[in-house]
């Protein structure tokens, strides 16, 4: 394959998965609309196409009609680049994700894969640590006094449990010795659910702490507190309207895409089934590279309905119980969850 | 391909730096340290060290300078101000440093036996690393560890100093 | 692999450019630590120092194909964690007592 051959194969790679990413995001609004409005009795979006499904459409046209108003007194170069960054960092990380079986297709290219990295879980957690920088901005920028305060809570809060969300993730990757997500799927792969890293890998402990982390992470409900609109207004975006408003919203499902992601590759065997071999493989080529695709969506759509049943449930923490509920509980949790892995893999 | 990538990043890391210099305004000090950061993360890529570019955009880019600019939206730091002492510090300080940099530059190019980078050269394993960090390197990396926890309490430590002072003055 | 694909993996450039970029910015850094008058900034040009001479271990490594070359910076981004930590918690401490981050102004032993 010459370079120039990559290169197109790329292209078109990012461009699928860039958009397939972005309907991603616009039907998780939907979702999330829609469940929280059958847990609390109503309807939900149901007057745009059928069952209210072409409303992220109609979203979107509304954003970007709307009026975009720059505050006067706002510091412009960083109010602008702010929702960029945010935007961007959500979307890249999507880069390392394998999505479907890495054997199918032509020789050396992951059909299902933009890249292939080494090191995927450490650019995951990466990019995710640049696009604190985004929310942390905006609130600054915006020369808002409750701006700034949800920015500022934003970004200790991300610091805090970025600790206990990488370490959970420790046993993981002691489990399968490699931090490419790809090997650590195929880790998983040989029983179907019993060798899935949250039952037989007994990671169910690591697997709670990723998801009370990964919730504070992505500012959402129980942990929502940067955007907590009974006390903040709406936190960092106060000062934003327009596209630049929908670009914060965009980024904040798209992270929850993210996370959904990575918790279905490290703890719940990626896109391999979960009944092992004792259903046979299809013989055809076209299912056979469309099943495991099948079973990813599958389990990261279970993990953004947990996502929003949640949101729909627990009340907001106060800022207070969080800060300590990430230290002093989750931390220590963390490191005894590791301790204990690496004394089972040592002594099994 | 590796001279574009590098001369792109080296530039890269150059303008941030000297941006910090010009900058008057910290938090803008502070983005484009972030900008020479993740492009030297890119450089170390290049020189084969893959773990070192991942630890460097999460430890110093994610980590560090998410700290610095939380200090200064935290006390509001605003534009410095040109005073005596930064005349002075021009004035002593230019010279010398063109004289550190030359000196440097003249140890660096005399140097022989220096090889050549290629991005055909492989990379340095995680494992690897791992390997020679977590069997020869013990100690020194426990003793990392405890200077680690040490700087946690301390800086709680002054961070609640300070609490109780101003708490105790009302 | 054909041969245009090849060349262009193979390209060398000489170690040399690495260090003499190491070098320019440790100026650089210096230059910073001197003139500027934030305290804030004044911290952040040591970490600009740190960084690169972090740059020129990571090239010697490459050189001698030795590990131990990039665990320093490993250790080095530790210790530079943890006087950020300490540092930044001085600078709120010190800020709280003067009310100001200006270097020249920070200038009395006692309050």
């Amino acid at each position: 394959m010459t370079i120039l051959q990559f290169f197109l194969w790329s292209l078109l790679k990012v461009a699928v998965v860039t958009v397939v990413m972005l309907l991603g995001v616009a039907y998780t609004v939907l979702l999330e609309r829609k469940l929280v409005g059958r847990i609390q009795n109503r309807w939900g979006p149901s007057r745009v196409g059928p069952f209210g499904l072409l409303q992220p459409l109609v979203d979107g046209a509304k954003s970007f009609l709307k009026e975009d108003i720059i505050p006067t007194a706002v510091y412009r170069p960083l109010y602008l680049l702010a929702p960029i960054i945010a935007l961007g960092c959500a979307l890249i990380s999507i880069a390392v994700v394998p999505f479907g079986d890495p054997n199918v297709g032509p020789d050396g290219l992951h059909l299902f894969q933009i890249s292939d990295v080494n090191i995927g879980l450490l650019v995951i957690l990466g990019i995710t640590s640049i696009g604190v920088y985004g929310i942390a901005l905006a609130g600054w920028s915006s020369n808002n006094k409750y701006s700034l305060l949800g920015s500022l809570r934003s970004s200790a809060q991300l610091i805090s449990y970025e600790l206990a969300l990488g370490l959970s993730l420790v046993g993981v990757v002691l489990r399968a010795q490699s931090l490419n997500l790809r090997v650590i799927v195929e880790s998983q792969a040989s029983r179907g659910i019993l060798t899935w890293n949250i039952f037989g890998g007994l990671q169910f402990i690591a697997f709670f702490i990723y998801l009370m982390a990964a919730y504070a992470e992505t500012n959402r409900s129980p942990f929502d507190l940067p955007e907590a609109e009974s006390e903040l207004t709406a936190g960092y975006h106060t000062e934003y309207s327009s596209m630049k408003f929908a670009m914060f919203f965009m980024a904040e499902y798209a992270n929850m895409i993210t996370v959904g992601c990575v918790a279905t590759l490290l703890f719940l065997g990626g896109w391999t089934s979960p009944f092992g071999n004792l259903i046979p493989l299809p013989q055809n080529i076209v299912l056979q590279a469309l099943l495991p695709i099948f079973w990813f969506v599958l389990k990261v759509f279970s993990f953004l309905f947990l996502y929003v049943w949640v949101r729909g449930t627990l009340p907001r923490f106060r800022y207070d119980q969080l800060m300590s509920f990430g230290w002093r509980y989750l931390l220590p949790l963390a490191i005894l969850n590791i301790v204990g892995t690496s004394l089972w893999l040592a002594y099994r | 391909m590796h001279l574009i990538l590098f001369v792109l990043f080296a530039g890269l890391c150059l303008a941030g730096a000297i941006n910090l210099l010009l900058q008057s305004h910290p938090i803008n000090s502070a983005l484009s340290l972030i900008v020479v950061m993740t492009s030297l993360a890119v450089l170390y890529l290049l020189l084969g060290a893959e773990f070192l570019a991942a630890a460097q955009v999460i430890v110093y880019a994610g980590a560090i300078m998410v700290l610095f600019t939380f200090v200064v939206m935290l006390l509001n730091a605003g534009r410095e101000e040109r005073t005596l002492g930064s005349r002075a510090a021009r004035a002593v300080g230019f010279p010398a440093v063109v004289v550190i940099l030359s000196v440097i530059a003249t140890v660096i190019l005399k140097a022989q036996g220096l090889g050549t980078a290629s991005l055909s050269d492989g990379i340095t394993s995680t494992e690897e690393l791992s390997a020679v960090l977590f069997t020869k390197l013990l100690l020194p990396f426990e003793v990392t560890s405890v200077l680690i926890l040490i700087a946690i309490l301390g800086a709680v430590a002054l961070a609640r100093h300070g609490d109780g002072e101003r708490t105790a003055g009302k | 692999m054909n041969p245009a694909s090849s060349h262009l993996l193979q390209q060398e450039i000489p170690l040399t450019w690495y260090l003499l970029l190491s070098a320019t910015l440790f100026s650089l850094g210096v230059v910073g630590f001197l003139i500027k008058r934030n305290l804030i900034t004044v911290f952040m040009s040591i970490e600009l120092m740190l960084n690169a001479v972090n740059l020129s271990f990571v090239t010697f490594a490459h050189q001698w194909h030795m590990v131990k070359g990039q665990i320093f910076v490993f250790f080095v981004m530790m210790v530079a964690a943890a006087e950020a930590a300490v540092g930044l918690a001085i600078i709120i401490a010190v800020f709280r007592a003067r009310a100001t981050l200006a270097v020249d102004r920070i200038d009395l032993m006692k309050l």
